[in-house]
């Protein structure tokens, strides 16, 4: 398991959260002592067990090709932060 | 040093659904923006998606007709990324258990026949349109969670003309197979091009440039045949090159950085907790397997060989399929195939679209055709004849004989009355018979003429033309 | 009092004429006016829409709808603020969702209006159900009505604090690693975390997806059965939902616990427990006995794991189903030049500390080359402490243990250890990590301060039946569930 090359920097670029250096800090080194407390689990011998991403057995859990009804544009757009012509607004997108 | 050019390409299409992936919303272009939506589709705090099993199934058939696998346990993961046009900030699809693996496509390329494997077709669901202005971006989340097909080749391709050749053939199936509609212009099919260039001989892959976000094949084609020579061009000249997203440009016709790889996305794919694994089993997939058609290029190669006819014409019924079920219906113990096909392709397909109509719409048999060919090799009535039966069967249906009857359309062969025209023709004609006489063998059609007119259709041309070289000769 | 009444002894009430829902609302709402401003549970409210809500139960009552039919009827009941309810705000406790109101109805709202009930109010949580005390709410943290100095457990705080509050008959809370039970019994209330699947999760404001259940907080288990029953059930908008039969909860209870097999796991009973809590539950587990129940000790070798695990699958999920909170299509905006700034300073100014502690966790334990090390093996060791549960069952009916191993501490003492912290919710979290359900109700108080201790029990997976079964048979035999706190 990873040591304590945590770098809260990119982490939370990658989660696109702003940080004040305060923060970072203080994120930093409790997120350094919760990470030394979960390679508790490296204790364990987990060769062969299957990995569980779901707390009940079910499959093929699926719905018919059917349309319903959507709701409309001014509702969609009810909430919007910033929006004109239908569309919600951002920043121009540049990528 | 000689290099090649080493090619993958990751084609996304579109499913032919009614409605989304995970939500009711209606699978359709062109609607007013952000009308086809609801909260599942934004995002909105709180929403679960359900997948939709036509978009299952569809994807299940492409496997087939790819020539896939269809594993007995697939399962959908998040794709995690920031984006305007990603609703909730990751995307579902299907990361290490796919729905299909392991495949190939056969198609023609050149003279001959090419394959590229298929590593995978996994869906997933389309993000959002970004409409670009001067200051700001607006974003239209109707085309949110159409659900898309995400094909992926492996590095089989080696030129800008064979990935072009390819996607066509792939497009032609997926449009066969009922899986998409394809409409490049509604941006049904987006295409991820993967190039390097290694030297001739070689196995290494060289350094990886993907090229994102194509819409049309014949950008593709560009793309590569502007990004191939670049690299050979760094290379050559002693450059490195560097593992790269480029973007193409069209106006300009080049490729450009999108991001490095330092830059490039860490994804942190994870099993999607909200959807539970897909175990089909076997009557789910031969319901699926009930709804494989033949493909395009093993339906063309079984009527050039099973029905003698030329390559040309097969792909007239390979592009339209219920016109060759009827030739096929027809054709069954024909004795002339080649006869067949021309009165199918050149009449009865030209009177379909004249009319708007189908050939579910025919008030006639197959069988009708294979009479009317018969009829008219027998030399019971002309071609022209045969004009006039096809157009009488088209319009009330009834059977060829019975027209023909009808209609008093038999050819004469008899002696006596054709003898009597002929010799009418030739002595209200002077000029053209002695022109005969005096070697311009091309003068009797003139005389033919004259008969088949004076018989108003009816006399057989063959016997007309014996007769009047008996005539003039004798 | 009215205010003072179980669900049920309301609902009989009803029925019989002799108060009206009006009259319930309106003891609920003067009793919001004369204690909310101690308690802080309450963080948005509606007047007009609970009266009106009320009386619409009243002329429901008066045209021959009956309580059989509609089990909530008249019953004012209270909403965790992450519940979407269409037209009205699901703030999560956080800044970052804005004026936000949602455009739809989830399905526990829809069912629960079903069945009748009032619901009014929106009640505290930590931000994004992430914390165990309601200190983590961006809106000022709750006070345990027991004693205002102490927190009263979380992340459904808010739901425990206005049940022990009385001001409301029962609350709707959700459970992600413990979050109904622990702060039921850190207020004394009962909460009850169903199975996983047995409550669609659609509408209810996405944390911790293979965990998140929904589940009541109530006056006892009766008014809990009645609750269950009326939320519970198969929804095609919920993949995740199990299509199982729903029992009458309620109509089940009543027996005693003769042939009932009870296991008390062996590493719960770890050094640590303040010994007034032990001392409560040592005395629960001899009452269960004189009710019949035998009790077999048993082990869950991978208990000590639970806290690990679940911050790792906790976390990672959160990190994604808290992405969409992006100042795009919905809640507060922080202006940037591109949607990069714009999401950064988005989501670093509107989320608060823990959330944006969790989130940053999460994104890590799924990032490239950490994977496999943390959540992967996370995955694997859930499977070992399912596994637990299926071997424990294989024996016992159900497991008895404490809730949470000391009773509610003051505001502020943890604050600044997360860590510490998570370590609280150590009984509680393995049951989420296995899919079971669970139920917490009082067992006792410490002396001084006079606090609630809780007692858990914890089901087979769709066990609700039983687990109920148990409960009560505990509960009518004891004094804890009929005391309420002095404010
Ligand atoms: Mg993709
Ligand atoms: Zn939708």
């Amino acid at each position: 398991m990873a040591n304590n090359d945590f770098d809260i920097r990119y982490v939370a670029n990658l989660a696109r959260i702003a940080l004040s250096p305060d923060e970072e800090a203080k994120l930093g080194a409790q997120l350094g002592d919760i990470l030394g407390y979960v390679k508790k689990l490296e204790e364990l011998d987990v060769a062969g067990v299957e990995p569980m991403a779901h707390a009940v057995p079910l499959a093929n859990v699926l719905r018919a090709d059917e349309v319903r009804p959507s709701i409309p544009q001014e509702a969609a757009l009810a909430n919007a932060p910033k929006q004109a012509n239908g569309l919600f607004i951002v920043p121009k997108i540049v990528e | 040093m000689e290099y090649e050019a080493v090619i993958g390409l990751e084609t996304h299409c579109q499913l032919k659904t009614k409605s989304k992936m995970f939500c009711g919303c209606a699978n359709e272009f062109g609607a007013e923006p952000n009308t086809n939506v609801c909260p599942v589709c934004l995002g909105m705090p709180g929403v679960l998606p359900v997948p939709n099993e036509r978009a299952l199934q569809l994807t299940a058939l492409t496997g087939y007709l790819l020539n896939c696998e269809v594993p007995s346990f697939a399962k959908f993961d998040r794709k995690n990324y920031f984006y305007p046009d990603v609703c909730k900030d990751y995307q579902i699809t299907q990361y290490d258990f796919p729905s299909t693996t392991t495949g190939h496509v056969d198609f023609e390329f050149g003279d001959g026949l090419e394959r590229v494997r298929i590593t995978r077709a996994h869906l997933e669901e389309d993000v959002g349109k970004n409409n670009h202005f001067e200051q700001h971006s607006g974003v239209d989340f109707n085309r949110a969670g159409v659900p898309l097909l995400e094909i992926v080749s492996e590095p089989d391709l080696r030129s800008a003309d064979m990935a072009y050749d390819y996607l066509n053939a792939l497009k032609d199936i997926l449009i066969y197979g009922g899986i998409s509609d394809c409409d490049m212009e509604k941006g049904m099919v987006r295409c991820d091009v993967n190039i390097s260039v290694r030297p001739k001989g070689t196995e290494e892959l060289g350094v990886k440039v993907e090229i994102k976000n194509m819409n049309t094949f014949s950008g593709v084609r560009r793309a590569i045949n502007y990004e191939v020579p670049r690299q050979i061009e760094t290379l050559e000249s002693g450059g490195t090159l560097v593992q790269e997203t480029r973007r193409w440009n069209d106006v300009a016709g080049i490729t450009e950085t999108m991001r490095t790889k330092e830059h490039a996305h860490d994804y942190r794919y994870f099993p999607e907790p909200d959807l539970m694994p897909l175990r089909p089993d076997e009557a789910w997939l031969a319901a699926v397997r009930s709804q494989v058609v033949e493909l395009p290029l093993v339906r063309k190669q079984r009527f050039v060989i099973d029905y003698g006819i030329p390559a040309q014409d097969a792909d007239v019924f390979v592009g339209n399929v219920p016109l060759g079920g009827f030739f096929e219906q027809a054709v069954k113990g024909a004795a002339n195939p080649k006869a067949i096909a021309n009165w199918v392709i050149n009449n009865l397909q030209a009177r379909l679209t004249e009319t708007g109509s189908t050939v579910d719409d025919l008030k006639f048999e197959p069988s009708a055709i294979v009479e009317l060919v018969a009829i008219i090799d027998a030399g019971t009535i002309s071609s022209t004849g045969g004009q006039e039966v096809f157009a009488e069967l088209f319009e009330d249906g009834g059977s060829p004989a019975a027209i023909v009857e009808a209609k008093g359309l038999a050819q004469v062969s008899d002696s006596g009355e054709l003898e009597q025209w002929c010799r009418e023709a030739i002595d209200a004609n002077p000029g053209p018979a002695d022109d005969f006489r005096n070697g311009k063998e091309n003068a009797i059609n003139f005389l033919k003429g004259q008969v088949m007119k004076a018989s108003r259709g009816k006399a057989n041309p063959q016997v007309v033309g014996e007769t009047l070289a008996k005539l003039l000769k004798g | 009092m009215l205010h003072e009444l179980t669900l049920s002894a309301l609902t009989a009430k009803l029925a019989a004429g002799e108060v009206s829902a009006r009259e319930a609302m309106l003891a609920c709402l003067d009793r919001i006016d004369a204690v909310d401003g101690q308690v802080n549970a309450f963080m948005s409210l509606d007047r007009d829409d609970a009266l009106g809500q009320a009386e619409a139960a009243d002329a429901a009552l008066a045209n021959g709808s009956t309580h059989a039919a509609q089990p909530l009827l008249g019953v004012p009941v209270s909403l965790k603020d992450l519940f979407c309810a269409k037209g009205q705000p699901a703030n999560c406790s956080s800044k970052i969702l804005g004026d936000f109101r949602s455009p739809y109805d989830g399905t526990v709202v829809r069912k629960l209006r079903d069945a009748g009930a009032v619901l009014f109010g929106r009640v505290n949580m930590d931000e994004f159900a992430m914390g165990s005390s309601t200190e983590n709410s961006a809106f000022g943290r709750s006070h345990n009505p027991w004693d205002l100095e102490r927190v009263p457990g979380g992340s459904s705080g808010g739901c425990a604090a206005s049940v022990a509050a009385q001001e409301c008959f029962a609350s709707i809370g959700t459970d992600t690693g413990g979050s109904i039970r622990q702060p039921a019994a850190l207020c004394g209330c009962v909460g009850l975390k169903p199975t996983y699947g047995r409550v669609s999760r659609y509408g209810v404001g996405a944390v911790a997806s293979s965990l998140d259940q929904v589940g009541p907080l109530a006056r006892d288990v009766r008014d809990s059965a009645t609750l269950l029953g009326a939320m519970a059930g198969h929804d095609p908008r919920d993949s995740t939902s199990v299509p199982t039969e729903v029992p009458d909860y309620a109509a089940g209870l009543g027996g005693d616990l003769k042939g009932i097999k009870l296991g008390l796991p062996r590493e719960y009973l770890i050094d640590g427990i303040d010994p007034e809590v032990r001392a409560a539950f040592d005395a629960a587990v001899k009452q269960c006995e004189a009710l019949g129940a035998e009790i077999h000790e048993v082990s869950m070798p991978h208990t000590e794991y639970g806290v690990a695990t679940y911050y790792i699958v906790a976390t990672a999920e959160a990190s994604a189903n808290l992405a969409r909170f992006d100042g795009i299509r919905y809640g507060e905006r922080v202006d940037g030049d591109d949607p990069f700034s714009l999401y950064c300073n988005t989501r670093g100014r509107g989320f608060g500390e823990e959330v944006k502690r969790r989130i940053i966790l999460g994104t890590y334990v799924l990032s490239s080359g950490y994977y496999d090390a943390y959540y992967l093996r996370a995955q694997k060791v859930r499977t070992l402490i399912k596994r637990d549960f299926e071997q424990a069952f294989e024996t016992v009916d159900a497991l008895i243990t404490p809730t949470v191993p000391a009773p509610a501490f003051k505001a502020g003492e943890k604050m600044d250890d997360p860590l510490q912290m998570y370590l609280s919710d150590i009984f509680t979290i393995s049951c989420n990590l296995a899919g079971t359900c669970g139920i917490s109700l009082p067992c006792g108080f410490t002396s001084d301060p006079k606090l609630p201790i809780g007692l858990q029990l914890l089901g087979k997976p769709f066990g609700e039946s039983e687990l109920l079964q148990i409960a009560h048979a505990y509960e009518q035999a004891t004094p804890w569930h009929t005391e309420r706190a002095a404010l």
